[in-house]
Order: structure tokens, then C-alpha cells, then sequence
């Protein structure tokens, strides 16, 4: 399975990302899903009152891409992979802006579906990063939400 | 014996310590902790002694006191947030 993990500060391109796959697998692939997260404009902590002006993302170089790996692993593990991507931003971002780009082929796609839902959930949870929120009312370093534990707790059960 | 090691503060922390990296002689982690007690500002010192601050060294998290040598890495890390 090949697979590349990319930190950046500069913007991606989904469809430079699904050409290059496709041309790597050029006959093999049944189901390629992209999942693209977005810089959400309002605050999860306190609503609509103090809406998200910038995002910053803060990882820590090499610890962070291994702790993707780990996820990779997983996931690899898992289901019949033919290729995993995962890029994601740090630095300052505004509402709207691309975040993260998971991209996953395999032949068939309920496993392209599931390991990309995984490798997002297991993201939002184990990934190396830190993000703090810019609001007009100041502030703040985001902490992890039960939702997102949650949503990682599902993939132990199952 | 002392070793010269690397010492990265990340997030929350480095806007406690002011820094984000310096180095420090020390020969293991608790004997780290005692030599940035020395150094560091009170609000520093207590954000890296927060029960929820990892350590990690040579970018490896660990438990409990861990040897040092010449080079290593030692990084506080506050709770991540995830992707």
C-alpha cells in the first residue's frame, strides 16, 4: 500500500490528490473517497456568540506525521488498502479555509468508506496538533470534545 | 552524570515558558524538572507540572522518571487537540 502524510501551511488542491492516485493505481481501484474538512466559523464551546475569526494549528515536526502513521497503520490493518493520504494544515487559518484532506483507494468501497471515516476519527483524537480559536472575545487553546472520543470509541467496539 | 539535552515547550506551554526551545544539563527527567524550576518563571514552572502535560523524549512519549543522554530531545507537550 502506498501512502504519504503531508503537515503544511499552504493550501491543497482535492483533484491534484485524486489525479496523482489514480495514476498510481492506474487499473486496480474500485472506490476512492476524499473526505475535506473545513475551518468552521462558529465556536464549539460557547455558539454563535463568539464566532472563530482565525484557527491557528500548532504540531510538533516529525512526532505529529508519526502519530499519522500510527493511524495509517491501523487502518491499513484493517481493511484492503491500495492508497492513503492525508494532508493536513497548520498555521493560521480562516473560516472556510481547507483543514484536512484523507484520501483512501481501495478495490472496493465499503472499505475506501470505513478507513476514511477511521483515519478522520482517529485524527480528531490521537493526531499531534494543537489549535487555539481567535474570537472577538479573545482567546483560547481548544481541548479534544467527548463527541470526538466518542467517535473514536466506536472503532474499539466494533 | 549531566547530559546536554534539547528542551521543546509547544502550545499553552511555550506561552508560559516564552520560549518555545532551549537546552539544559541534566541526567535524567526529574533532575530536568528541578533545573527548569531554577529557570523558568513560577506561571512556567506550573504549566509544566500540570497532571495532564506529557513528556516526551526523542519524541517517544514517557512514563515516569526516564534516563537522559548527551542530544536527547525532551519535549512538554499539553493536551492535544487532534486534527
Amino acid at each position: 500500500m502506498h501512502r504519504e502524510v503531508l503537515i503544511a501551511e499552504a493550501d491543497f488542491n482535492q483533484n491534484d490528490v485524486v489525479t496523482t492516485i489514480r495514476k498510481r493505481n492506474p487499473t486496480g481501484i474500485g472506490g476512492l473517497v476524499t473526505f475535506t474538512g473545513l475551518v468552521r466559523e462558529h465556536n464549539m464551546v460557547t455558539g454563535d456568540a463568539s464566532r472563530v475569526a482565525t484557527l491557528t494549528l500548532e504540531h510538533y515536526p516529525g512526532m505529529t506525521e508519526a502519530s499519522i502513521d500510527r493511524i495509517i497503520d491501523h487502518a491499513e490493518g484493517r481493511w484492503p488498502l491500495l492508497e492513503v493520504q492525508v494532508i493536513h494544515r497548520v498555521g493560521q487559518l480562516c473560516p472556510s479555509d481547507q483543514i484536512v484532506l484523507v484520501a483512501v483507494a481501495s478495490a472496493h468501497r465499503a472499505a475506501a468508506f470505513a478507513a476514511a471515516e477511521f483515519i478522520m476519527d482517529c485524527l480528531k483524537t490521537e493526531a499531534v496538533f494543537w489549535k487555539k480559536e481567535h474570537t472577538h472575545l479573545g482567546e483560547h487553546w481548544v481541548q479534544s470534545t467527548d463527541t470526538d472520543e466518542q467517535r473514536r470509541e466506536r472503532w474499539s467496539q466494533s | 552524570m549531566n547530559s546536554s539535552v534539547t528542551v521543546r515547550f509547544f502550545a499553552s506551554i511555550a506561552e508560559a515558558t516564552g520560549v518555545t526551545k532551549m537546552t539544559a544539563m541534566a541526567c535524567d527527567t526529574a533532575d530536568l524538572m528541578t533545573v527548569l524550576a531554577e529557570h523558568l518563571s513560577d506561571d512556567a514552572v506550573q504549566a509544566i507540572n500540570q497532571d495532564n502535560v506529557r513528556i516526551a523524549v526523542n519524541q517517544s512519549m514517557i512514563d515516569g522518571v526516564t534516563p537522559l543522554a548527551n542530544g536527547d530531545e525532551v519535549a512538554f507537550l499539553p493536551p492535544i487537540t487532534g486534527g
